[in-house]
């Protein structure tokens, strides 16, 4: 099928596509990659009235280090600057783990960071990444700004902290701590598919090498991202073993409540996303460099 | 609603064209049915198949997921531009000829303009590498092993041709 018609505006400045979407607020959309957005004009399943293409807003493209231990990322950035970013993905290493799973080359040459997280796909790996790793999303209206956490941003399926009149312009991640190792893992049924479910473990160790923190979130397994940190509270304190791990896995297992999908039943995602508990704390615990 | 139309001037295979489209009009019924570029396939809309996806300056995008309007100002590629002037197929195409990587074709313009890109960019790949580099392309037909053979081909044909 083809999209309903729409009046198509290239904004100028961020100034511009926000005046705009002050002015049309819920009829207007906000067209970053496209990559959720167009499919969904094509079934005329949205039918936005007025389309506001942010592609032109270099200021939105880049990557920065506001402070020391972190890093903005803007929301137009996509995916495949990203991947090739060998500075980014040192520092957050999670993300090397996690965007060869979103879908493929060709998607990704043009799906940006902010699309997929305003989109917030409770499948997709990034909003996972967000609640992992503690992000903080900055949030502009013609009115102002303000700064979300991750763990507040995502509202419910597909729906989020915005305003009819906001855009997502950047996001704030920690580098990953010393002492510490992460690992993303997801289980899908096809290359580039969505998750089943998945996995985004940072695990971070104290001067005795014993465990300080463990930060755990899921994708594919609730309405949105799903922060397990509470599961792996057992293992904090003491050294990692296989037996704590276990623990944790088992406690996540109780903690979820996936629905079912049309490619596994619950019972099987909750299976599914143990294993892959299980297996990314010991990855990321493997990965925490000897000599740090 | 007035029809929403923007003039728009591209580049694509080294021409350059100017039109007028309406703001809906996907760049791969731009391609297809406003400059007769009908190689670029459609199957899904979605960005599934991978039928329709060209080159958008050197990197393959999903043609059904921009629009027309999109395209202002931008260089593309697609199918009809991989030959040489003189019709001397380019090495992928020999390989896929050579190797029966083809049934009925519907996938095949999208498997060159994604395959061209990235053996490009990687000269060497595994199979393995190939299999993954295709996995964005859907095709009904060949079961997919004539196609991995014909790559893995194109790759030794294209270092060859570099060196
Ligand atoms: C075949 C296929 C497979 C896919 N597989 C995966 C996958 O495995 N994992 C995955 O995560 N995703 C997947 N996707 C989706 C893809 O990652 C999209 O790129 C992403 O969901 C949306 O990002 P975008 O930049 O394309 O946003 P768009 O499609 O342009 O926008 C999405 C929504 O966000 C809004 N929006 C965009 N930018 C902003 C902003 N800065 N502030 C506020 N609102 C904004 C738009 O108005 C729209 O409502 C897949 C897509 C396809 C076509
Ligand atoms: S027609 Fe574009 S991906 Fe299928
Ligand atoms: S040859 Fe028929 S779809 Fe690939």
């Amino acid at each position: 099928m083809k999209p309903a018609p729409f009046k198509y505006v290239l904004a100028s400045s961020l100034d511009h596509a926000l005046a705009l979407k002050a002015e049309h607020g819920d009829e207007a959309r906000f067209l970053a990659g496209g990559q959720s957005l167009i499919p969904a004009m094509n079934f005329r399943l949205a039918r936005p009235s007025v389309l506001i293409d942010i592609n032109g807003l270099t200021s939105l493209a880049g990557i920065d280090r506001p402070e020391a231990g972190q890093v903005r990322v803007g929301a137009l950035m996509r995916y495949r600057a990203l991947e090739r970013d060998g500075e980014f993905l040192r520092s957050c290493p999670l993300f090397a783990d996690a965007l060869p799973h979103i879908a493929h080359p060709q998607i990704r040459n043009r799906g940006t960071i902010g699309g997929n997280l305003s989109h917030a796909d409770p499948a997709s790996e990034l909003p996972a990444l967000a609640v992992a790793m503690q992000a903080k999303m900055r949030i502009r209206s013609a009115a102002g700004g303000r700064t979300v956490a991750a763990s507040d941003f995502f509202a419910g399926l597909l729906t989020t902290d915005l305003a009819s009149d906001e855009m997502l312009v950047d996001i704030t991640y920690p580098v990953l701590a010393p002492r510490s190792g992460a690992c993303f893992m997801e289980v899908a049924r096809r290359r580039g598919d969505f998750a089943i479910a998945g996995v985004a473990a940072v695990v971070t160790l104290d001067e005795e090498r014993r465990c300080a923190s463990v930060r755990l979130a899921l994708c594919g397994v609730g309405e949105t991202p799903v922060d397990a940190g509470a599961a792996a509270l057992p293992m904090v304190g003491s050294r990692v073993t296989g037996e704590s791990i276990d623990a944790v896995a088992a406690g996540v297992r109780e903690l979820i409540a996936p629905s079912g999908n049309v490619h596994a039943s619950a019972d099987y995602q909750r299976h599914v996303a143990g294993e892959l508990v299980r297996r990314a704390i010991r990855t990321a615990h493997q990965r925490i460099s000897h000599a740090a | 609603m007035q029809p929403d139309q923007h003039e728009i001037e591209l580049t694509v295979n080294g021409t350059r064209y100017r039109r007028t489209v309406e703001s809906r009009m996907l760049l791969s019924d731009f391609l297809r049915h406003e400059l007769g570029l009908a190689g670029t396939h459609v199957g899904c809309e979605h960005g599934v198949c991978g039928a329709c996806t060209i080159l958008l300056e050197s990197d393959p995008v999903r043609s059904c997921l921009m629009l027309a309007v999109q395209a202002n100002g931008r260089a593309l590629a697609t199918v009809e531009g991989l030959a040489s002037a003189d019709g001397e197929l380019h090495p992928v195409q020999q390989a896929m000829h050579a190797h029966h990587g083809l049934q009925c074709g519907y996938c095949t313009p999208g498997i060159l303009m994604t395959m061209t890109a990235y053996l490009t960019e990687h000269p060497s790949p595994s199979e393995d590498e190939v299999r993954e580099a295709l996995s964005g392309n859907l095709c009904r037909c060949t079961g997919y092993q004539n196609i991995v053979d014909a790559m893995m081909d194109a790759a030794a044909r294209m270092r060859e041709e570099a060196s």
